[in-house]
């Protein structure tokens, strides 16, 4: 029997990815660990690798496809010995006692995906995606087609969850599904209410380009709606100067060229260092409790072409300077590659986000759930002060904290910027 | 002592009652079964079955009349043994009322024999001659205790002269005439029955036209072939009073102008609809709600009362065995909670009369679609221009098809001819299955049969038939 190699699950709640690119063709010799595809989830590329020796037999889901199911087989490998005859009788959809996952890609990190298929994602939820072939009776189909409905945003009450034609009335009656571009909507349809989902978007007026969603775009669409929806936010700016800061990070680049100290380098110290020091700001909220974190982990927003990503600085109270810098780069380069694994940038309490390298002065950001807050930053500028009575200048950041009032108070959250301010201006303090 | 603690209890063993008792099993519950007289019910025993086993004599012997055409003659004559027929019928419903029996037993249903009555919330009495033979108790109750002939002030039946459908299904002689009261499903059935075996035959109907649930056109069409059989149609007119003599009846007919007729009968048969069997089983003192002596259900079958069900003829029409056994299958499968069912859609009930010619239809008729404010495209096609219809010599039908003009929904299917009855499942599945037009227009009908009239019926409604 060829064995499969299934779609793998990247992380816990991962039900399907696109299976971006394959390495390998048909024909091809498989050794172990060897490198087959890349699969691209809502915030990474990886990689899948082979735990089966043979020969790569079959192809059964080509590279460039999207919304692939986690467990549906992707290809088939056959065994020493075997020829292709043997193809035919492995080609049937995932068995649900598969193998364990063919191609985890991650040696124990990644809890082992279930062997059972996953329950298809409700096409209702996921921001209204379509994932492959709908089922829906000939007659739904027309009256959704007719009234400018999107059957994939439709729920089906039939035989095996089929949208019948009942479905699509209520769907009318409920003004929901509006398809996003109902471009041959009939003018009967126009009479249907579109507003009840935050999915329902009015037809688009004027000549615009149609961009499809990456699923890094449909996910941060789904998530900071969903943060801005739900975490009352409110958010705190303080000033603080960054003279020392910036003498201290001259003199201590001068000392070696084995690191090289970025402000936001010391930026993600005193933020771990200001959590360590207020834990009850470390925290995130748990729905009927609130989960403080033992660890002052931060997250650090980095753009990507097309989106951004928040790599996390593990236990940053723990680090020292030089070893937050190497591994922020280190990080940042993966990110930006596309290659960070989920469990590098999934979790924390806590996100910071630096735009001062764009001249932003100041900005407030939106809290990436589950986190409690995030620090939005901003450049830091020379600004007249006034210091005992008379003007003086310094180099003056704006930072400004955006809370979830859930988990953290005004005065909390003053003083957790308080203590962030007093470790930045009194970079010493760092230290100890 | 057996056991007396179910989780489900049917009372009935008709077409609903074992159907849903049987489903009930099947789906893990502990389920009993309370029957007064017969199992399979009226239908098996007293319907639909030995009136089909009837009708296929009348129709061996409407063959053999014309074995002429078909190139046989026939040396002498051909003389009807009447008993043998009845006898016949009877034999076909005691096989089934005996495989019914078998089923419920490889089911492990258990049959109380018995008259069951509700005696507290879920507790059932069952009786037999007046006496309680067995005290039941269960979470659910499922009624399905069906429903008997109406019977008109004046009008009541006895049994020798003046038949419901029971005495009419078992007669030791054929009668010379008859009048038919009444023409649904029922009353056609007989009449056409007795006509083709030789009787002089009339039909009363109240209303202007005779199968009156049908589609006009389909109505019309059958009405001019019962003529043309020599049989007499008297639409519009109502039987005022019957007059009993020693061997013989003399009705008192009204037409609608209110003009009056006398006409004497060997037998009358009365076939003015049915009333529940509401009475008897335990209803006072529940919730449960009866209205024109029919109990008031939901889309789930849940009567008022929790834990008290009702199916079948015992509820709302359309009076129907598979009506019964599709209610019987859903409310058992609701109480289990299996997923994906919805409510019985009467405009996918399948309707079929035996009579000769037979009639078959489901969903709307023309009529009811416009007036539900459809606009429709409506398709049809002769039985003359069907090759197979041709060659079976029956040459006289026709297939009537009702779609929505916007949707393409097929709104409904009314058939009149040869086998339409066995023809009409083909577009039920197409309405259950919510097709269209072009699913029908698509799909290749077998040559040489009658269903290619479906076919080209469909592809009329939309300018396209081939054949005609």
């Amino acid at each position: 029997m060829p064995v499969e190699v299934l779609m793998p699950a990247l992380s816990p709640t991962m039900t399907e990815g696109k299976l971006a690119k394959w390495l390998v063709k048909e024909g091809d010799t498989i050794t172990s660990g060897m490198v087959l595809a890349e699969i691209e989830t809502d915030k990474a590329t990886m990689e899948v690798e082979a735990v089966e020796e043979g020969t790569l037999g079959r192809i059964l889901v080509p590279g460039g496809t999207e919304n692939v199911a986690v467990n549906t087989p992707i290809a088939l490998i056959l065994e020493e010995g075997e020829d292709a005859s043997a193809l035919g009788a492995g080609a049937k959809p995932a068995p649900k006692a598969a193998p364990s996952p063919a191609a985890a890609p991650e040696k124990a990190a990644v809890p082992p995906a279930s062997a059972a298929p996953a329950p298809p994602p409700s096409r209702a939820q996921a921001g209204g995606e379509t994932t492959g072939r709908v089922f829906a009776s000939p007659l739904a189909r027309r009256i959704a087609a007719q009234a400018g409905l999107d059957l994939a945003r439709i729920d089906g009450s039939g035989p095996h969850g089929r949208i019948v034609r009942a479905d699509v009335e209520a769907a009318i009656a409920g003004g929901a599904a509006k398809a996003a571009a109902p471009a041959k909507a009939e003018p009967r349809a126009a009479a249907v209410p579109a507003a009840a989902q935050p999915q329902a978007m009015p037809a688009p007026q004027g000549d615009f380009e149609e961009v499809p969603l990456s699923s890094m775009r449909k996910t941060i669409a789904r998530r900071l709606l969903e943060s801005k929806q739900n975490i009352p936010h409110f958010y705190l700016t303080i000033d603080v100067e960054l003279d020392s800061l910036l003498a201290l990070r001259q003199q201590l680049n001068s000392r070696s060229d084995a690191y090289k100290l970025s402000v936001n380098d010391f930026v993600v110290r005193a933020c771990a260092l200001a959590l360590k020091k207020v834990p009850e700001a470390n925290a995130i909220w748990g729905g009927d409790k609130i989960l403080r974190s033992r660890s002052c982990d931060v997250a650090v927003a980095v753009a990507l072409d097309g989106g951004l990503i928040t790599p996390i600085v593990r236990r940053a109270e723990a680090k020292g300077l030089a070893e937050i810098s190497a591994e922020m780069k280190e990080l940042a380069g993966r990110a930006k590659a596309g290659k960070l694994k989920p469990e590098e940038y999934q979790g924390g309490a806590f996100a910071l986000s630096n735009l001062g390298m764009y001249g932003i002065r100041e900005f407030a950001a939106v809290i990436n759930p589950p986190h409690g807050s995030i620090l939005a930053v901003g450049a830091g500028e020379q600004r007249p002060v006034v210091k005992n009575g008379a003007l003086a200048v310094a180099t003056v950041m704006s930072a400004t904290l955006s809370c979830d009032h859930r988990v953290i108070d005004g005065a909390l959250g003053a003083r957790w910027l308080a203590v962030f301010k007093g470790l930045v201006e009194d970079p010493l303090t760092m230290l100890l | 002592m057996s056991e007396t603690n179910f989780d489900l209890i049917v009372v009935g063993g008709g077409p609903g009652g074992y159907v849903a008792a049987i489903r009930a099993a099947q789906l893990g519950m502990k389920t009993a079964l309370v029957e007064r007289e017969h199992l399979g019910g009226i239908c098996l025993n007293w319907g639909c079955i030995p009136t089909k086993a009837l009708l296929r004599s009348a129709e061996v012997y409407g063959l053999i009349r014309h074995a002429d055409s078909f190139g046989f003659r026939i040396n002498g004559d051909v003389t009807i043994d009447f008993g043998k027929v009845i006898e016949r019928s009877r034999k076909v419903a005691a096989q089934l009322s005996g495989g019914v029996k078998h089923l419920l037993k490889k089911n492990k249903v258990t049959v109380f024999d018995g008259h069951g009555q509700l005696a507290g919330q879920g507790r059932l009495k069952v009786t037999r001659d007046g006496k309680i033979v067995a005290e039941l108790s269960a979470k659910h109750i499922v009624l399905a205790t069906g429903a008997r002939a109406r019977s008109l002030p004046g009008l009541e039946p006895d049994g020798k002269l003046v038949w419901t459908y029971k005495e009419a299904m078992a007669p030791r002689t054929l009668p010379k005439s008859l009048l038919v009261v009444g023409s649904g499903a029922i009353g056609i059935e007989f009449a056409s029955f007795y006509r083709t075996l030789g009787a002089e035959v009339t039909v009363v109907e109240v209303l202007e036209r005779v199968l009156p649930v049908e589609d006009a056109e389909i109505s019309a069409f059958a009405a001019k072939q019962f003529q043309k059989q020599g049989m007499k149609i008297l639409t519009s007119t109502t039987v005022a009073a019957l007059k009993k003599g020693g061997d013989s009846v003399t009705a008192t007919l009204k037409d609608k102008d209110g003009k009056s007729s006398e006409l004497t009968v060997e037998r009358v048969i009365l076939a003015v609809g049915i009333v529940g069997n509401v009475e008897n089983i335990g209803l006072d003192g529940t919730k449960v709600r009866v209205e024109k002596t029919h109990v008031v259900t939901d889309g789930w079958c849940r009567t008022d009362e929790p834990g008290v069900y009702a199916i079948g003829d015992l509820t709302g029409p359309p009076w129907l065995a598979h009506k019964a056994s599709h209610e019987g299958v859903l409310c058992v499968e609701r109480i289990a909670g299996v997923a994906g069912l919805h409510p019985i859609d009467v405009s996918r009930i399948p309707g079929c009369t035996y009579c000769n010619p037979q009639v078959a239809s489901v969903g709307l008729t023309e009529a009811a679609a416009k007036a539900k404010g459809h606009e429709v495209r409506v398709g049809r096609f002769p039985f003359i221009g069907n090759g197979k219809a041709i060659a079976l010599g029956e040459p006289e039908g026709m297939v009537k098809t009702v779609f929505d003009a916007r949707t393409g929904e097929l709104l409904g299917a009314h058939m009149v001819g040869a086998e339409v009855t066995e023809l009409i499942q083909g577009y039920t599945i197409a309405r259950t299955m919510e097709g269209t037009e072009a699913e029908l227009i698509h799909t290749i009908f077998p040559h040489p049969t009658l269903s290619e009239m479906m076919h080209e019926s469909v592809l009329d409604a939309y300018g396209r038939a081939i054949h005609f």
